[in-house]
């Protein structure tokens, strides 16, 4: 089972997705945004990073760039998982190096289906 | 997921997106004073976490109606729109309806309601001001078509990056109503068919009002990872719309919030650090009991001094323990005073007076249930402070002060109390127009006599109120005794002093909190009662001579210069056994409600702190009795409701 980051300033839908993963035997380690987010990132090595766009603090998508930008990070995927459908948010997300976009609302079955493929 | 997980899940949502709403708001008063740009983003956030959290957790209403709230403040995080008072306001109200929708929520009523269908309307005919003023693209209107036929066919490796195909066209059935098609041409055989692939496509037909970039925005992520038409269709008959198949998941939550519902317990956030001390004490308390424990076989006269320390350490423990549990329930007061700010801007705008708001001493911490039933009474103090108190500008001037009135809310810690002051440099009382008011209506004979705080004391009296016009903001049939009885039924007392001219101080004072009183002990026949050491005004030992009684059966007797109505203890709740004859007992003289009564005991044993047990929830209601309590002995004691038995025996008003 993989090692996974979630990443939401909100406590209710991080704590779905975190329930929701371990409830499939993944190890979930959780933050609040995406400074904690990159400490937690250089503290242990993880599989697959979830994670919000809107936060405060550092938002989603500098948080991606920021990952990428270690040599550790370049092949883990990062699903943006939000409520932010804006396209120029999205190519920014893109651009930034996400590896995919999942719209809120998140509905638990299609999330670990989708982990379940990202992973391979 | 279980639905348990679900509704547990759900309940933090709600919490959490009620306390975005309180950002939001206070976000939205600083912005409406001139505050920085970096608040819109806080709104926006706190707006967007509602919204999104909103459709997953089962809210649908509640998503699509902050959606709007979103749409336009993130016209004003681009910079397209300049925020001003008007869309100050309308999010202010659109806060306060999302509160109700909460509210009903929680309560398992409809969500929607008149006003989040009006407030709708408002937000859209923002943003179509908006649109027109800022000139909008006039290409995007262009590619609009009220049906389109969508060709999509995911490469084979799009799945591996986590985009799913039926949720793009969930998405997409948010524009419109689908007819999907599945094509199958491409599918392998089965021997040959690697299932991490995907090798179905499909064709969409939407129905609805829509624009290719609409349509194309569902689709831009996965963009070069497939291959996409969208052609509109041309008009022709309209097919009747197949209705749209309702998603599974909006079940479950469905059910999961009825399940909350049932459970609905009211919950209370603790600091770490209360937790930890708490965690601390136990350790103590625990070490304690060991070293007690080793007196179990006996104590000879060379470990005496070892036990005294040891019961001393648990009596220290004890009462820490006490006081540490007490400050779970013990909250903030910020969470009363930051409703005022939004209060006093409407008010003052709609009856067209300057205030500026001053809260003092935010973070002192009252009881979770004080703190909940002195938001009302303080409502009222401060819309009648706003109402009658402080003047339009015009007077302001003319009395030679500034344009801008000061409100002042200040709490503070006094010895063993919490005090609440609301204080104005308004008018203060007009003199002459209340004692007019309390001889027109019989409360007095006339103003000779009295001093100034006997006049303000008047204030409190039932059905008394100076407004010559009943304003629609403090006429609400609500009076100043209103408020003094609310505030007695937390154990408090409310006073005022003002000076003509100045302005006036009303001083709320409180309990710390109402789960321990401190009372006196007081012995009729063989039960004992416990009488608040709050309403005590002195215990007197009476003659025979001292009782009159009056018709109707009534005692009275004579304290200083007043007659105070007697009520024997034994009498009203029916004790065998106790003194008859007045020379063989006590009287103790107590005040509540603003009146006075002596209780007729055997005798006082002491005074002791009572930890307060429900009579409701272990019995029911009694009048005159406000609870329980467990004696040393372990026997039951039951508290005296100064106020209630006042109340009930319509006793004589203190003057």
């Amino acid at each position: 089972m993989a090692k996974i980051l979630a990443v939401d300033d909100s406590a209710s839908m991080r704590g779905m997705v975190a329930f929701t993963l371990r409830g499939a035997g993944h190890e979930v380690t959780e933050a609040e945004n995406g400074q904690l987010a990159l400490d937690a990132a250089g503290a242990s090595a993880f599989d697959l990073v979830l994670a919000d766009v809107n936060m405060p603090v550092m938002d989603g998508i500098s948080m991606v760039r920021e990952l990428r930008a270690r040599p550790a990070y370049q092949g883990v995927p990062i699903l943006m998982l939000t409520t932010e459908s804006h396209t120029d948010k999205k190519m920014e997300g893109k651009a930034a190096g996400a590896t995919g976009w999942l719209v809120k609302p998140f509905d638990p079955e299609q999330l670990l289906a989708t982990v379940k493929r990202v992973l391979g | 997921m279980s639905k348990v997980a679900l509704a547990q899940f759900q309940q933090v949502f709600v919490e959490e997106s009620l306390e975005g709403l309180d950002t939001m708001e206070s976000s939205l008063l600083a912005l409406d004073d001139g505050g920085d740009a970096e608040l819109v983003h806080t709104i926006f956030r706190a707006a967007h976490s509602i919204k999104g959290g909103a459709a997953t957790f089962g809210f649908p209403e509640i998503s699509s109606f902050t959606h709007e709230a979103e749409s336009l403040l993130d016209e004003v995080r681009g910079g397209k729109r300049a925020i001003d008072g008007g869309i100050v306001g309308l999010l202010l109200r659109t806060v306060d309806c999302l509160r109700g929708m909460f509210a009903r929520a929680q309560a398992g009523e409809l969500l929607d309601d008149a006003t989040a269908a009006v407030l709708r309307g408002e937000l859209a005919a923002a943003m179509g001001r908006g649109a027109e003023a800022g000139a909008a693209p006039a290409s995007a209107r262009v590619d609009r078509a009220e049906a389109w036929t969508i060709r999509f066919r995911p490469h084979p490796g799009m799945l591996a990056g986590g985009n799913d195909p039926l949720r793009l066209i969930r998405e997409l059935a948010g524009l419109g109503t689908l007819e999907v098609t599945a094509e199958l041409d491409r599918l392998p055989a089965l021997d040959r068919l690697d299932p991490s692939e995907c090798h179905l496509g499909w064709t969409i037909a939407l129905r609805g009002p829509a624009s290719r970039a609409d349509i194309a925005a569902v689709f831009d992520w996965v963009e070069g990872e497939c291959d996409l038409a969208i052609e509109p269709v041309q008009a022709a008959a309209p097919a009747p719309a197949p209705a749209p198949p309702a998603p599974a998941p909006v079940a479950d939550m469905a059910a999961a919030r009825t399940q909350r519902e049932a459970g609905g317990e009211s919950t209370v956030r603790v600091a770490i650090g209360k937790i930890d001390g708490l965690i601390n004490l136990v350790g103590e308390l625990v070490i304690t009991q060991s070293m007690l424990d080793t007196f179990r076989d006996g104590v000879d006269a060379s470990r005496l001094a070892l036990l005294e320390q040891g019961l001393a350490q648990l009596a220290r423990h004890t009462r820490e323990l006490q006081e540490s549990v007490m400050g779970i329930r013990m909250l903030p007061i910020a969470s009363v005073f930051n409703r005022f700010p939004r209060m006093v801007r409407d008010l003052s705008q709609k009856l067209g007076k300057q205030v500026r708001l001053e809260l003092v001493g935010e973070h002192t911490e009252l009881d979770k249930t004080v703190l909940e039933k002195i938001g009302d009474p303080l409502v009222h103090l401060v819309r009648n402070a706003i109402d009658h108190g402080l003047e339009p500008p015009a007077q302001r001037r003319a009395a030679g002060k500034g344009d801008t009135g000061t409100l002042r809310l200040e709490a503070s810690h006094r010895g063993g109390s919490i005090v609440v002051e609301v204080s104005d440099d308004g008018a203060g009382l007009d003199r002459a127009a209340i004692v007019a008011k309390a001889v027109q209506r019989g409360l007095i004979a006339g103003g000779d006599g009295l001093d100034d705080e006997a006049v303000a004391e008047l204030i409190f009296q039932p059905g008394f109120s100076t407004a010559a016009v009943t304003t629609d903001l403090s006429g609400r049939g609500v009076g100043m005794d209103v408020v003094r009885r609310n505030v007695a039924d937390l154990g408090g007392t409310v006073t005022i002093r003002s000076t003509r001219g100045k302005g006036s101080v009303f001083t709320i004072t409180l309990p710390l909190t109402l789960a321990i009183i401190d009372g006196l002990t007081a012995a009729v026949g063989e039960e004992h009662y416990i009488v608040p050491l709050v309403s005590i005004v002195e215990s007197v030992q009476l003659g025979a001579e001292a009782i009159r009684t009056v018709a109707g059966g009534g005692e009275l007797f004579r304290f200083r210069d007043e007659y105070l109505p007697l009520v024997r203890l034994h009498r009203a709740f029916g004790c065998p056994g106790a003194a008859q004859r007045i020379e063989d007992g006590l009287v103790i003289v107590v005040e509540g409600d603003g009146s006075r009564v002596g209780l007729f005991v055997d005798g006082l044993l002491g005074q002791q702190q009572a930890v307060v047990k429900s009579l409701e929830a272990n019995y029911r209601r009694v009048q005159g009795i406000s609870g329980a309590t467990i004696l040393a002995d372990g026997s039951v004691a039951l508290i005296v409701d100064i106020a209630g038995l006042v109340r009930l025996q319509g006793g004589r008003k203190a003057a």
